[in-house]
């Protein structure tokens, strides 16, 4: 019997991308000591200001284990910043119909792209690249103008802290003990993670997500609705981005053309890094949740370093991508051989 | 009435019907809505009016879509990084010719110096993203997604973060005129590219062998065209182009500015190879299409400007253009329509 | 012993556009056999396949099953599988990335409280897997198991699913000896529960070891069926190819010795290619005309192949013309002087979208090298010239290839080779889908050829074309050159006695 005993790649990759993500806190830790690394808080931080992200790495994840990508999800991040923003202020809706609706536009989108992607066989790079330009372009037709969002009940959501008295707070000179904290956008976040591990892992519907991935044709063969699973994929897609957008606007509370720009990247970027491939087939939203962290942590790295631009973030995002996008395609090449 | 059915079948079956016909179509709502449309007339020595703006903006885009023709054409996929390659261009020409500084009144460089670089920088990104397609055969909408997130941060890293200016009189010649010759340079540009490609093309085999490639990959390596080499070819080439483009751009600013030269514009030469009747998934190509496609689209950006619509909005319109005719192109669909008709044809389905 | 009927298809008749591919074919499988189903090319073996499978629709016929009472009609794979019958095709159509015991269970996986119960998945598929004795660990990935190993899970998962009838699509063909008989016992485990199997394969030593019956199937219609032991090898291979098989008749050829010299231009030693093609010794002179002969899948293409360097060999020392070479690529093949007409021209021969001029001139070109463009008028010569040697009928120079008849997209392909002006010409499978008269003027050709000098490989199904043509031929099985035939012995009788090969008592 010829089993190999060879390590599985896929193992491997999400161990690299742990370690990654633990040497680099770790490094944080040592170098700026002096400036406050190593509270807690900093951490928490991680969650809170890339929340937004993590729900929509989540579904990124699922569309490029299909063997698909979506890169319109930056637009539509800001698309959904900016009709909430438009929805409250101009029009003077409630938060919550406009929350509802905004879901509903994620919904939509998806059930298009999908449809185009899942019964056309239109590519899905075309597709989304589409989308990308419609959403951005349906954003500067709703308004040109940044718009602050002033609505009560949103600002009330997006201020709301949660406490975490049990890591303990440091008391500060007026007396008052300032806890560690996280926003509700967090606890959201990490339910869509788990949520959508346990559908991938634990449903018929998402282990035919990672059949197609592997072998569309054997899927098809074996009986699966092929068609069918991918439309669902775009669609529940679709609702994380705007879920996504959502939980963007309760940080910025605002809406504006440019909002988001290359955030799909970041997703992407969050998700290869993570371990999953991108010829389909393999992926792990706890990896993707990793990836994310990667990012946050070298975001937070060149804040406290104070004097390199934001844009070395996106360059060191890009060479990561990069890297592990040559690992792949090395695994790949090796599997291929054997 | 069949002679007037076969006459149509005729006419459509040419290759350039469907780039013409889109480009006479939008030139005819351009004239409903503008009725000087067509007037030239002469300011400071220089053609002037709106169709040769229409001409000389498009210039870019010709550059670009030529380039992104033989990515198409050899392997079936597309180049996104062209936009931010054009960046990268553009702030490596600036910072050469400005040694560095923000805003020069004179050439701290040669300026043929500064156009090496900047040619030499689309070439390096063009093998970058070849080397990935070809030889780790990563899919090119992936492998070209890297230069797309970084290029414009690369550019930004070159230009230290600000907008680099050259206030060199010579310098904005490339973007806008030379004294003493009326026609725009951009299109003397473009029209040179469009001319040194073809004949690159016909002279040597590289038109036919990307077309082979494209066609049949295997066959090809078994008659022993290296498809490898080819499909690198391309994409080093689309990245010439994308670097010559960026330096017509920059010129027209006379800065770079890394965060909008090229902006949106890798859709605008997807969509102008497609408009120009070429099949995204590659083979057989007319370049010529394509340059009508790249003149069209800008034809019906300067409609929609004319009709109130913002630069910021236009993005919505071609988006829809390209996934219909993306959508017309696909076969799944042919299908589902075929399917339709028989069914139609035959009455009720026998269960 | 007769078990019995498992399933039963009578008349069946399909036509696709312009060919008859199934006429009146009677099929017949009892339960606990396995039935080999047998034919060479265009024999009807596949669109038997897929009519009772459900791929495609049959126009006349019935098929009938144990356990219904009226005839069914399958109208796709997975209405056929819930009529207890399942397939397993060559390319294993499971999901390398997900576990074995998700391959086996996916679509129909034990649930509890709604979600996928994966500890049971796992038990019972370690438990189907260990019945038919395959001890793995079913938790790791399809893809870290050899592919034949990923073959019996496929079974294994077909059989669970619906035990009446397995047919086995070309099981083998990727499998070396010992996975082949890790194989044949599994099916021998099946046969003895009873599962009617339809081993569909080329393999003729495979088929004498396993198979109970055989049925030979022969342009649409039904030669006949046999049971193994009562059918000699030889007269199985005959009636595969629609001879008679005289023992008593043995023609002797007169010697074609044309423009034949003792140079040698091609000398193999131990080329080989794993899992495709076993290491041969072949050594071809200037001039010759020398045929690889053999069934269908022995192998004949596959030797070609290798020695083009089209399939890279891991083994072996190939000198042309007295000189080692190493050929890594075609080009490099080229360059020594060989050229290879393939045989499945619409995947590696035509290029459908370029003009007729292109397509004829594309491989001197490549030979020329991109810097010395052949111009148009040179085109044109060419081009002209070999479209009235071959007779090449096209409406002009600049039609698309595609718009062709299939016969003279294939004189295409053979004049952008001869258009090399090779010394070495390997032609596989050259007059397939063509003409009769243009079968005889290439036959005319390659004979001419070889008197100029030309030495010509010659692949071809129908044994006549290579008995006119050829002055020697080497004989392949299963994978493997077994033999060679000299001049006088190139009749049918010898030919078809060195392909079917066997014991005395065959």
């Amino acid at each position: 019997m010829k089993k190999r005993e060879k390590i599985d790649g896929k193992v491997f990759l999400l161990i690299i991308t742990i370690l990654l993500f633990l040497v680099m806190y770790a490094a944080g830790l040592i170098i700026f000591k002096s400036k406050g690394f190593a509270k807690p808080q900093v951490f928490l931080n991680l969650f809170i200001s890339n929340a937004g992200l993590i729900v929509i790495a989540a579904g990124m994840t699922m569309v490029m284990i299909t063997g698909g990508i979506d890169i319109s999800v930056g637009s539509i991040v800001a698309l959904t910043c900016m009709m909430l923003a438009w929805m409250m202020e101009i029009k003077g809706m409630g938060a919550v119909p406009a929350l509802i609706i905004v879901l509903i536009m994620g919904i939509v989108f998806g059930l298009v792209q999908g449809f185009l992607i899942a019964y056309l066989k239109i590519q899905p790079f075309i597709v989304t690249l589409a989308g990308m330009f419609f959403a951005r372009g349906l954003t500067a037709i709703i308004s040109q103008e940044m718009i602050s969002i002033k609505n009560e009940l949103f600002l009330k959501w997006a201020k709301s802290k949660i406490n975490l008295t049990f890591l303990g707070g440091t008391v500060n000179k007026k007396g008052v003990v300032n806890y560690s904290f996280i926003y509700p956008s967090v606890i959201i976040a990490l339910i869509v993670l788990i949520g959508i591990f346990v559908l991938l892992k634990f449903t018929k519907f998402g282990r035919t997500i990672y059949a197609v991935g592997g072998n569309e044709q054997s899927a098809l063969m074996m009986g699966l609705n092929v068609r069918r699973t991918k439309l669902l994929v775009y669609v529940i897609n679709g609702f994380l981005c705007s879920l996504g957008g959502f939980l963007f606007a309760l940080n910025t509370c605002a809406g504006f053309v440019e909002q988001a720009k290359g955030f799909e990247m970041e997703a992407i970027a969050s998700a290869v890094i993570g371990g999953t491939l991108l010829t389909g087939g393999v992926g792990n939203v706890f990896g993707s949740l990793f990836g994310v962290l990667i990012k946050g942590t070298i975001e937070t790295f060149i804040t406290f370093q104070g004097t390199l631009s934001s844009w070395w973030t996106k360059i060191t995002i890009a060479a990561l991508l990069a890297f592990f996008i040559i690992l792949q395609s090395l695994f790949a090449k090796a599997k291929e051989k054997k | 009435m069949n002679k007037g059915k076969a006459f149509i079948k005729r006419l459509t079956g040419y290759r350039l019907f469907l780039p013409l016909f889109c480009l006479v179509l939008v030139l005819f709502s351009n004239l409903i809505k503008t009725p000087g449309f067509f007037e030239v007339t002469i300011k400071n020595g220089v053609l002037y009016g709106y169709i040769i703006d229409v001409i000389n903006r498009a210039s870019d885009l010709v550059i670009l879509a030529v380039g992104m023709t033989l990515v198409v054409a050899a392997s079936g996929g597309t180049d996104i990084s062209v936009g931010a390659v054009m960046s990268v261009a553009g702030a490596v020409c600036c910072f050469i010719l400005s040694g560095g500084q923000q805003s020069v009144n004179e050439f701290v460089n040669p300026y043929i110096l500064g156009v090496l670089a900047a040619i030499l920088a689309g070439i390096l990104c063009g093998c970058f993203n070849g080397f990935l397609v070809a030889k780790l055969r990563i899919q090119p909408m992936v492998a070209t997604l890297i230069l797309f997130t970084a290029g414009r941060g690369i550019a930004q890293l070159i230009t230290k973060g600000q907008i680099t200016y050259i206030r060199v009189e010579s310098y904005k010649m490339l973007g806008s005129s030379i004294p003493g010759i009326p026609i725009p340079t951009p299109v003397f540009v473009a029209l040179i590219v469009v001319l040194l490609t073809y004949v690159l093309l016909k002279k040597t085999t590289l038109g036919l062998y990307i077309q082979t490639v494209g066609i049949n990959a295997k066959a090809s390596k078994l008659m022993g065209i290296k498809s490898a080499m080819i499909i690198f070819l391309s994409y080093a080439f689309c990245g010439l182009c994308a670097g010559i483009s960026g330096l017509v751009a920059s010129s027209r600013i006379y800065s770079a500015d890394a965060n909008n030269i090229g902006l949106n514009l890798e859709l605008d030469a997807i969509l102008a190879v497609a408009l120009g009747g070429n099949s995204l998934a590659g083979g057989k190509f007319s370049l010529l299409g394509s340059v009508i496609g790249a003149y069209t689209i800008q034809a019906l950006s300067t409609t929609l400007y004319a009709m109130g619509v913002s630069p910021d909005q236009i993005p919505v319109y071609k988006a829809v253009v390209v996934v219909v005719i993306v959508a017309l192109q696909s076969t799944e669909l042919k299908r589902m329509v075929s399917k339709l008709q028989m069914n139609v044809k035959s009455g009720k389905k026998v269960a | 012993m007769p078990n019995e009927i498992v399933l039963s298809m009578k008349n069946i008749s399909k036509t696709f556009p312009g060919v008859r591919a199934l006429d009146h074919v009677d099929f017949t499988l009892r339960s606990g056999e396995i039935h080999a189903l047998m034919g060479e090319n265009g024999a009807g073996k596949s669109t038997l396949i897929k009519v009772l499978t459900g791929v495609e629709e049959f126009e006349s016929g019935e098929i009938k099953i144990k356990g219904e009472s009226q005839t069914i009609i399958n109208h796709s794979p997975q209405e056929a599988q819930e009529h207890g019958i399942s397939t397993v095709y060559q390319e294993v159509n499971l999901c390398p990335n997900l576990s074995v015991a998700e391959n086996l269970f996916i679509g129909r996986e034990p649930k509890r409280a709604g979600l996928i119960d994966w500890k049971t998945m796992n038990r019972k598929a370690a438990e189907l897997l260990s019945k038919l004795d395959m001890n793995i660990d079913v938790t790791k990935a399809l893809e870290n198991y050899s592919i034949a190993l990923q073959q019996m899970i496929a079974i294994a998962r077909a059989v669970d699913m619906s035990a009446k009838v397995l047919i086995l699509d070309e099981p083998t063909s990727s499998l070396d000896d010992n996975e082949v008989e890790k194989l044949f016992r599994l099916m021998r485990r099946l046969k003895a529960d009873g599962v009617g199997i339809i081993f569909v394969t080329h393999f003729l030593e495979q088929v004498y070891e396993v198979c109970d019956k055989i049925t030979v199937l022969r342009n649409g219609g039904l030669v006949g069926e046999y049971e193994t032991e009562k059918l000699p090898r030889v007269q199985l291979v005959a009636k595969m190819m629609g001879k008679d098989f005289d023992d008593l008749e043995a023609i002797k050829k007169d010697g074609k010795t044309a423009g034949k010299s003792s140079e040698t231009v091609i000398d193999a030693q131990g080329i080989g290619r794993q899992g495709t093609i076993k290491p041969y010794d072949l050594q071809i002179h200037k001039g010759e005309v020398i045929g690889l002969t053999g069934l269908l899948g022995s192998g004949r293409s596959e030797l070609a192949r290798s020695l083009y360097g089209a399939d890279k060999p891991d083994s072996g020392e190939l000198k042309v013309n007295g000189k080692t070479v190493v050929l890594h690529t075609p080009l490099d093949a080229m360059m020594a002087g060989m050229a290879y007409l393939p045989e499945n021209r619409k995947e590696e021969g035509i290029v459908a979208d370029l003009s007729v001029r292109e397509n004829l001139i594309l491989a001197l070109q490549a030979k020329r090298g991109m810097f010395h463009p052949i111009g148009s008028k040179e085109q044109e010569e060419l081009a002209n010239k070999y479209v009235k040697l071959l007779q090449i009928k096209t409406a002009s120079l600049d039609t698309p290839v595609r718009s062709l008849s299939g016969g003279n997209q294939q004189k295409v392909i053979l004049g952008r080779w001869l258009l090399t002006d090779p010394d070495f010409l390997i032609l596989d499978e050259p007059t397939r889908g063509i003409d009769v008269g243009t079968k005889t003027e290439i036959q005319k050709l390659v004979v001419q050829l070889a008197k100029e000098g030309v030495t010509v490989m010659f692949i071809s199904s129908e044994i006549e074309e290579m008995i006119r043509t050829c002055s020697r031929m080497a004989v392949l099985r299963d994978r493997e050159k077994v033999s060679e035939l000299m001049e006088d012995e190139l009749d049918q009788n010898h030919i078809m006695k060195a392909i079917a090969g066997g014991g005395t008592d065959e």
